[in-house]
């Protein structure tokens, strides 16, 4: 903040780290972004923070499948969050240093062990649900699961499948009613 | 629309526009009363709504603080946001299941049928169940509830077909698509459901009943609502004659307001109800209004709440469809030889991926955790829904150490589990496990417990002998004759089914009375 009260815009601006990435050539993303190559700004964490923040989520949720920019909205939101709040920043700053510069370049099982070290820590703990909340809602998430999202502007599944399970008995008539529409 | 002066001391105002508030503003102004209609949200629409579902979960949720303790799940998973309800107009009508079993008759009589229970303070239902029936009936065809009042039942989705044929092989009987408040065939002005899978972020369809766009506009189409949105009741004050005489709000600017009112009927949800009522606390009334038998706050139920999760060899696509078309009654009995009181419905869930993780799975990690996340298309999920013990001391109290934005302290929310409510929900997880192998799970996993409670319930409950509770048997309170409740805050037990049914019945019930009441000049 400048002294007169009114936010310095440059703050807003300062860039402190950057992660980047590379979308792997079968990615869902890929066939649309103009570039396979991704790079996220950093407004609180440093870029070895942040590489480090990214691979405990990929350790945490372990999705082989999964785009390392999936992960990388994570560690965005976590850096907004630092960046918003002092509390936050001394958390995952704290958290980060507790696990040493060379995290990110051992292996799973070593940095699942070093995980649960500390698992029962608020840096875990709050690390563990922000990634929760972040990651299933990315359209990289969603593309790996196959959930398919918004439904209200296609008409929703009634006739998308929502009843085209076939490896099951059909459920009598009595258990539920006609489809509307449907031919009788 | 109207907009009554602030000292018209001539208007009921009622709090909270949800299935409690927005159903009895509708049926006393179809009556002649005028109606002040305070809303603590912001007013959505059908257009409005969004469809992206975190997006949703902060448009619709009750997000102010709050704080909670004691040995339930919520107190670990979500401290400071033991409960998800609703903060918007047609309150946790926008984004409920809209699942609408009614409430057995044993269990209208819990004390007697259940005898005593240690460590509860279990009482019986001032009402009977005969004259509840006739109030579910007028309930049923004004919200549209399927397989009731000739409606059809909902079609069966993929997700249902895996908890019927599971059902089945676990040898139940009475199971179906459920009874469900959203339109299974275009009537009451709104379209048919299209398995959008999308209810609990708000309808876009309208095919789910709500306040929002039911009874809400047909009570301002009287003429005589005035809604005020943002408007945030803080205290209720009384006359020199013990009779409530205003209530006192902060507007969407953050302006104290005082609206002077005849009658005042609160529906905030039990959470808040009772923390309005402890809030309002006078020399008069020193333990809060309406608590002269410190049964404010106390006798706090949220249902035993668990979900079963499972996957299986080929997908199942769960998000596809109504998100709650399923139920199995066989458990929503009473037989003491499954080792407790009381019963629980089986209801089917369908998760979007978002909610998945942190409403039915907010407790693991590694490879372990995210290789059951992968089956995420061939998974089934079920949740039992069962009825709880009312115990003295769990309780909504004022939080000592958090205050919301205007300076008020927050509600804090105290549950310690009573063995009842655990051995309950390990008979039902054991039960889902059996339906889920039986029609072929590969691996089935549970929750602790459900990480929010949803139904809240109790806080201010009817009761014969106004030591046990907070009003009579039509939500008046006992002490204070102009002052009415008028949300699941009323429940006198938990009972097994779903509330909002029951809260829209009784809403519907005590219209009658007020009206009547206010007719005679007796209130």
């Amino acid at each position: 903040m400048s002294s007169n009260g009114v936010a310095d815009r440059r703050d807003f601006l300062k860039v402190t780290g950057v992660l980047t990435g590379c979308l792997a050539a079968g990615s869902p993303l890929a066939l649309l972004a103009p570039s396979r190559a991704w790079a996220l700004d950093l407004t609180a964490f440093t870029s070895s923070q942040g590489a480090t923040l990214l691979s405990v989520a990929r350790t945490v949720l372990p999705h082989d499948g999964l785009d390392d920019a999936a992960y990388a909205a994570v560690v965005h939101s976590a850096d907004a969050d630092a960046a918003r709040d002092a509390a936050a920043r001394k958390l995952y700053t704290d958290g980060i240093a507790s696990l040493g510069s060379g995290f990110a370049a051992t292996n799973e099982d070593q940095r699942v062990a070093a995980l649960k070290k500390i698992e029962s820590s608020a840096f875990f703990q709050q690390f563990r649900v922000k990634a929760l909340s972040v990651l299933y809602s990315t359209p990289l998430a969603y593309a790996h699961f196959g959930y398919e999202g918004e439904a209200f502007s296609k008409g929703g599944y009634l006739t998308r499948g929502f009843n085209d399970l076939r490896w099951l008995p059909e459920v009598p008539l009595g258990d539920a009613g006609p489809t509307p529409g449907a031919a009788s | 629309m109207p907009e009554y002066e602030l000292n018209d001391d001539g208007v009921v105002v009622v709090i909270g526009s949800g299935a409690g508030g927005g159903t009895l503003a509708h049926e006393l102004t179809r009556r002649g009363i005028r109606v002040v209609l305070l809303e603590a949200g912001k007013r959505e629409s059908l257009t409005s709504f969004s469809q992206v579902p975190n997006e949703a979960f902060a448009q619709l949720t009750w997000l102010d603080p709050r704080t909670s303790s004691g040995d339930w799940a919520p107190a670990r998973t979500n401290p400071g946001l033991p409960a998800w309800i609703s903060k918007t107009v047609g309150g946790t009508t926008t984004h409920w299941g809209a699942v609408t079993p009614r409430i057995n008759p044993w269990e209208t009589r819990a004390r007697t049928t259940y005898g005593e229970v240690k460590g509860t303070s279990l009482i019986d239902w001032p009402i009977s169940h005969d004259e509840l029936l006739k109030y579910y009936a007028l309930a049923e065809e004004r919200m549209c509830v399927t397989r009731r009042a000739g409606n059809p039942g909902m079609p069966a989705s993929n997700n249902f077909k895996v908890m019927h044929a599971g059902a089945k092989q676990a040898g139940y009987q009475r199971v179906h698509s459920g009874y469900v408040a959203i339109n299974s065939r275009a009537q009451d002005g709104r379209g048919f459901c299209i398995q959008q899978g999308f209810c609990v972020q708000g309808c876009k369809m309208g095919a789910k009943w709500s306040t929002l766009y039911t009874e809400i506009p047909r009570a301002e189409a009287t003429g005589r609502l005035d809604l005020r949105i943002q408007a945030m009741a803080t205290r209720i004050e009384h006359g020199a004659n013990g009779r409530v005489s205003a209530v006192v709000y902060r507007d969407a600017n953050g302006a104290e307001q005082r609206q002077k009112a005849r009658v005042v009927c609160v529906a905030g949800n039990a959470i808040e109800t009772a923390r309005l009522l402890l809030l309002s606390e006078t020399g008069k009334f020193s333990r809060g209004l309406a608590n002269s038998s410190d049964q404010v706050g106390r006798n706090y139920c949220h249902h035993v709440l668990n979900f079963t999760v499972a996957t299986f060899e080929k997908p199942v696509y769960m998000w596809r469809g109504t998100s709650q078309a399923g139920l199995v009654e066989d458990e929503a009995i009473n037989d003491p030889k499954r080792g407790f009181a009381g019963g629980y419905f089986i209801e089917l869930v369908g998760f979007d991926l978002g909610s998945l993780p942190l409403a039915a799975l907010p407790y693991g990690w590694g490879r372990d955790y995210a290789s059951f996340m992968d089956g995420y298309r061939n998974m089934s999920a079920v949740m039992i829904v069962g009825e709880d013990m009312p115990r003295p001391d769990n309780r909504i109290t004022l939080s000592r150490t958090a205050k919301d934005a205007h300076g008020l302290p927050v509600a804090h929310v105290h549950v310690d589990e009573h063995a009842n409510d655990i051995a309950m929900r390990e008979h039902g997880q054991r039960q889902c496990r059996r339906m889920m192998e039986g029609a072929g799970a590969k691996r089935v996993v549970h929750s602790e417990g459900s990480p929010f409670a949803t139904h809240n319930l109790g806080t201010a409950r009817m009761c014969a002998d106004p030591r046990d509770g907070v009003t009579n048997a039509w939500g008046q309170t006992h002490d204070v004759r102009n002052l009415f409740i008028s949300d699941g805050s009323v429940f006198s037990s938990a009972a097994a089914a779903n509330p909002t049914l029951t809260i829209v019945a009784l809403a519907l019930r005590q219209a009658e009375y007020i009206s009547r009441e206010m007719t005679a000049r007796k209130i």
